[in-house]
């Protein structure tokens, strides 16, 4: 019996891990679209490239952070999580 | 003063060492406490000693050492390049400083503007100790970036320079703007005040961490894949894990020096965007113009009273 409990909580947090790094989506898209703009300006006026890939970069991290939390959680669900949760089972079980 | 004369070389030589050592030592500190294992293991940083403390005991780890131990090397880096300096550059170094400073300067001006031309020191050290942080990985030491904590600290002590110059409006000011554009809104501007240290300090953790799990991942994929493709020529030659050579660095390339410098450059930008962004500029001159005013008036009026 315990096994299996032990064994849900391995498999519920790799599954939450995996289902954080949906977040990964958004971010892609956003910088994806961030990155075709900045072309077509550089492609437009090629005197202001410098301007254009500073401002895009800082632009493109900014989007980047909802990925990072998610990214993050899943760092932590697969390192952290599943000790403590398991800590807590057993505690219980006592 | 004369730069060759054996004693100025022999301060060079000391400020160089002392740039050295505590890298060396931080290194050596690893070396002489790392618990052999064959297996890939992923933690956090390791924990040197414990000091008993009031409320929970405080920890030393190695994040906190190799931290410490940048931050010497850069004292000491800076105290080399500015030794021996002259009106007329006789020396590469003090043209490398030099240029440093003058783009550091630039830099700031553009991005915060004229009252904030005393930040240009904050942002070349806080560059400076992130870039050089991340860059300690190379070396094959902990980088104190991907430990929350180390970058926590700076996003904390960011936030309290954010906070410091919005409270340069005054304080009702800075108490009305959680309740715009409508008062409804507050509980979400508190919200968002608080999530700046934690992005911040997230962002720049989250790429650094992840770039190391991803090279330890892929070095123990490397090792397997060796043995898979060599290991039927001879055992022996499988165990020499041959693909290891070389391949990583190519991530490594990536993940700790592109990833580490531009997080550094992020972090300084956002700060510089962040604490020239909450100013009040027009507010602050408003009420600087009237304080002015008013000691000037009661100046006057003492003046009137003594004639």
């Amino acid at each position: 019996m315990l096994e299996l409990a032990i064994g849900i909580i391995l498999g519920g947090c790799a599954i939450g891990a995996g289902l954080a790094m949906i977040a990964g989506i958004g971010p892609g898209i956003g910088e994806g679209n961030a990155v075709a703009k900045a072309c077509e300006a550089i492609g437009r006026q090629p005197e202001c490239k410098g301007d254009v890939t500073s401002t895009m970069i800082t632009g493109c991290v900014i989007a980047e952070t909802t990925g990072l939390y998610g990214l993050v959680i899943a760092i932590l669900l697969i390192f952290v999580a599943p000790k403590q949760f398991v800590n807590i089972l057993l505690e219980n079980i006592k | 003063m004369n730069t060759k004369s054996r004693r100025f070389k022999a301060v060079d030589m000391l400020l160089l060492a002392g740039a050295l050592l505590p890298i060396l030592g931080a290194i050596a500190l690893k070396v002489l406490t790392a618990v052999p294992s064959t297996e890939i293991n992923i933690t956090g940083a390791q924990i040197y000693f414990t000091i008993p403390m009031p409320l929970q005991p405080l920890l030393i780890t190695e994040a906190q050492v190799v931290s410490a131990a940048v931050i010497l090397a850069i004292l000491f880096l800076c105290l080399y390049m500015t030794h021996g300096i002259a009106v007329v550059p006789n020396s590469k170094r003090q043209l490398v400083a030099e240029w440093i400073v003058e783009k550091c300067n630039n830099m700031v001006h553009t991005n915060m503007g004229e009252y904030f031309k005393g930040f240009a020191p904050f942002i070349a050290g806080i560059m400076a100790l992130s870039a050089l942080s991340s860059l300690s990985s190379l070396l094959g030491l902990f980088p104190p970036t991907s430990d929350i904590n180390i970058v926590a600290g700076w996003a904390i002590l960011v936030f309290g320079l954010i906070t410091y110059y919005k409270l340069k409006g005054g304080v009702w000011l800075y108490a009305k703007s959680f309740a715009e554009p409508v008062p409804f809104l507050l509980p979400m501007n508190i919200i968002s005040e608080a999530a700046t240290p934690v992005s911040m300090s997230f962002r720049h953790y989250g790429n650094i961490l992840s770039g190391s799990i991803i090279s330890a991942l892929l070095a123990a994929a490397f090792a397997g894949l060796s043995n898979l493709l060599l290991g039927w020529i001879s055992p022996f030659i499988g165990n020499l894990e041959l693909l290891r050579i070389g391949i990583p660095a190519v991530l490594s390339l990536y993940f700790d020096i592109f990833s580490g410098g531009l997080q550094a450059f992020i972090f300084a930008t956002l700060t510089m965007m962040y604490v020239s962004g909450g100013f009040p500029q027009s507010e602050f001159e408003a009420r600087k113009a009237k304080r002015e005013a008013k000691k000037k008036a009661k100046q006057e009026a003492k003046l009137a009273k003594a004639a």
